[in-house]
């Protein structure tokens, strides 16, 4: 009772780095809570599924295994955790910011009336005071031990931190990435609760069918690369990224952008960095034309080195750059590769 | 089939670019600073929504917004595009809600508008980023969704079939009605203001300002009923005062700050050729690169 939980997604038979990733950060929080940690892995074929999570440090993995609950749809997979939750009554349920976790998360909190935070870059615990009304007074209440969820806000200007302390389970999504996995002991025994999946789930849920899926393998490495280069709204226009994807050539680098790159239509979405995007930690990573709102620098400021190219002296990424060139990309790009090439 | 479809939609301010005119002197944002405007993936769920009914004559289109009264500015731009009646949910009660008392809220709303084949809202709004009132709203009114849709490929009186984005792809579902769908970016981009609906529709106002004018003036909206907007408060949509704003907030802020970077060490350079070949004999000579 009152364990931290993680819902685990599975691509195929595999579980997904986010969910790993979200298993390490659950161990680390159970252990300052005090309580045990546990898993829900969900889906149609899922033996040994225990080899993959054990090692992360979970204590007990709920089993829901059945015809129809892969590939993932809304609602049996509602029903197994709400149902499940009803029981076991967690402190604590952590998801990946993924495509499925934002459908699920939401649909599960709403049914269980509990806080849900989305795309959390830290989750911490600590305590909380607040006024509660009892009865016609405001009276100061302390709650111990909550799980500060804290996620940058408002077009990532502010950093805030959530709690929610009338409510459980306290609920976070976290995007790929951000957290970092780390096997806690390779023979970790848990123990397997296998659910009567017709218990949980009624059969009236399994009206949404999917008739097709194609899933690729992504396009860019970006997760991985040593050299990152990566361009903002300053870099001006698509045509402004050919210069970008030619020093990344030439470095062996990948290309990334922000956010407002991407909106602007000059760079697919699955390269952006940042918050709402991926998180990343190379060993170099080049911002040309990157102002550096928060919610881009949550997802690179871990990078070993930083070189900031923007013709604006004072733009906030400047501050976390161990380079700063005041300058035009367009005149500056073409001079490292030219000068790489020399040295090289 | 005549569908009846509804369109959620929210006035955001815009955060895409917070420039230095928007930032305070202590380096906080000014909301106040930034322009309004409507929540961009609402305008792909309302042009999937205006196809439909385009598809389907005989179909209607009821846009509802929860916010300020300002926020009338979004619906009468779905009146310019071709939305048929809109409602303004406003109300100080329902101020500070998370995003579980918005759903709530939601959907008492559109209980209250009544009977739906299909709800169609945007994946997320870009003043929070967090996708989660169209599933909340589901959940409450207990039909299925499907989120992250970018086409609807078909449809009839019982189900549709749509094509929606997944992490690394696309997935081809079908989904019987009534249902909500999210609609993602990636969609179709929302069309423009239709003149002669912008001339039929620019006086649109809410039923409680037009109370408030003078005879001449409410004889007028009278001969034209399709200018009232339906303004809706707490009381009109029956909702229970411990679910709404606040009170009905799980989640609580605890603490926001303003970033402040912790400034490094750094080298400054000019865009100078010797500047520019130095760093990279330094970047080479490190093995950075």
């Amino acid at each position: 009772m009152n364990n931290v939980f993680v819902y685990c997604e599975l691509e195929g038979k595999q579980v997904v780095d986010v969910s790993l990733e979200l298993l390490t950060k659950g161990r680390v929080l159970a252990n300052q809570l005090g309580v045990e940690l546990e898993c829900i892995c969900i889906g149609s074929d899922l033996a040994g599924i225990e080899k993959q999570v054990s090692p992360y440090g979970v204590d007990t993995i709920h089993v829901f295994e059945a015809e129809g609950l892969s590939p993932y749809t809304t609602l049996p997979h509602t029903s197994a955790i709400v149902n499940l939750f009803k029981e076991e009554k967690p402190q604590i349920c952590l998801m990946g910011a993924t495509v499925i976790g934002r459908d699920l998360g939401p649909r599960v909190s709403s049914a269980l009336h509990s806080g849900l935070t989305a795309d959390c870059t830290q989750l911490e615990i600590g305590d909380f005071d607040m006024k509660v009304k009892e009865g016609d007074q405001l009276v100061d209440k302390h709650y111990e031990k909550q799980l500060y969820q804290i996620r940058p806000a408002f077009g990532g200007s502010i950093i805030a931190t959530i709690v929610n302390p009338e409510h459980r389970p306290q609920m976070a999504t976290v995007r790929d990435g951000v957290m970092q996995k780390s096997i806690v002991d390779a023979n970790y025994k848990s123990k397997i609760v296998r659910h009567d999946v017709a218990k949980y789930i009624p059969t009236t849920d399994y009206v949404v069918k999917v008739i097709e899926r194609h899933v690729e393998k992504s396009k860019n490495n970006l997760k991985g690369a040593s050299i990152i280069v990566s361009g903002g709204y300053g870099v001006g226009s698509k045509e402004g990224f050919d210069k970008l994807y030619e020093l990344a050539k030439v470095l062996h680098a990948e290309v990334g952008a922000s956010r407002a790159a991407v909106d602007a239509g000059w760079v697919d979405h699955d390269r952006q960095i940042g918050q709402t995007g991926l998180t990343v930690r190379p060993k170099l990573y080049i911002a040309c034309g990157i102002s550096g709102q928060i919610q881009h620098v949550a997802g690179m400021q871990e990078s070993s080195m930083i070189i900031s190219i923007n013709n604006d002296p004072e733009a906030p990424i400047n501050k976390i750059a161990d380079y700063v060139i005041v300058g035009d990309i367009e005149e500056v790009v073409p001079k490292m590769i030219k000068y790489y090439k020399k040295e090289e | 089939m005549n569908y009846k479809i509804v369109v959620l939609a929210k006035q955001v301010p815009d955060t895409r670019n917070v420039g230095s005119e928007a930032m305070t002197p202590e380096g906080t944002v000014n909301r106040a600073a930034l322009p309004a405007v409507f929540n961009p993936d609402d305008l792909n769920a309302l042009e999937q929504a205006l196809r439909l009914k385009e598809a389907n004559p005989g179909s209607t289109i009821t846009m509802l917004t929860m916010g300020l009264p300002k926020a009338i500015e979004i619906l009468k731009e779905g009146l310019f595009r071709g939305v048929d009646s809109c409602y303004l949910l406003t109300d100080r009660a329902l101020g500070g809600a998370d995003t579980l008392a918005t759903s709530y809220s939601l959907a008492q709303a559109i209980r209250k508008i009544g009977k739906f084949d299909i709800i169609f809202c945007g994946r997320q709004a870009i003043d929070g980023d967090t996708a989660q009132v169209g599933p909340q709203i589901a959940q409450k009114l207990d039909i299925p969704q499907v989120t992250y849709v970018e086409d609807i490929l078909s449809y009839d009186d019982k189900k549709v079939v749509v094509k929606r984005h997944i992490d690394g792809g696309t997935e081809t579902v079908e989904a019987p009605l009534p249902l909500l769908l999210t609609i993602n970016g990636s969609a179709a981009p929302c069309r423009s203001r239709n003149a002669m609906k912008v001339i039929k529709y620019k006086r649109a106002n809410t039923n409680i300002a037009i109370d408030a004018m003078s005879d001449e003036e409410k004889a007028f909206f009278k001969t034209r009923p399709y200018l009232t907007i339906n303004q809706l408060g707490a009381a009109e949509i029956d909702a229970d005062p411990n679910q709404i704003g606040k009170q009905g907030s799980p989640t609580n802020v605890k603490a926001v700050k303003s970033i402040v970077f912790k400034a490094k060490e750094n080298k400054t350079l000019t865009s100078s050729d010797e500047d520019i070949k130095s760093m990279m004999s330094e970047l080479i000579a490190s093995n950075a690169i």
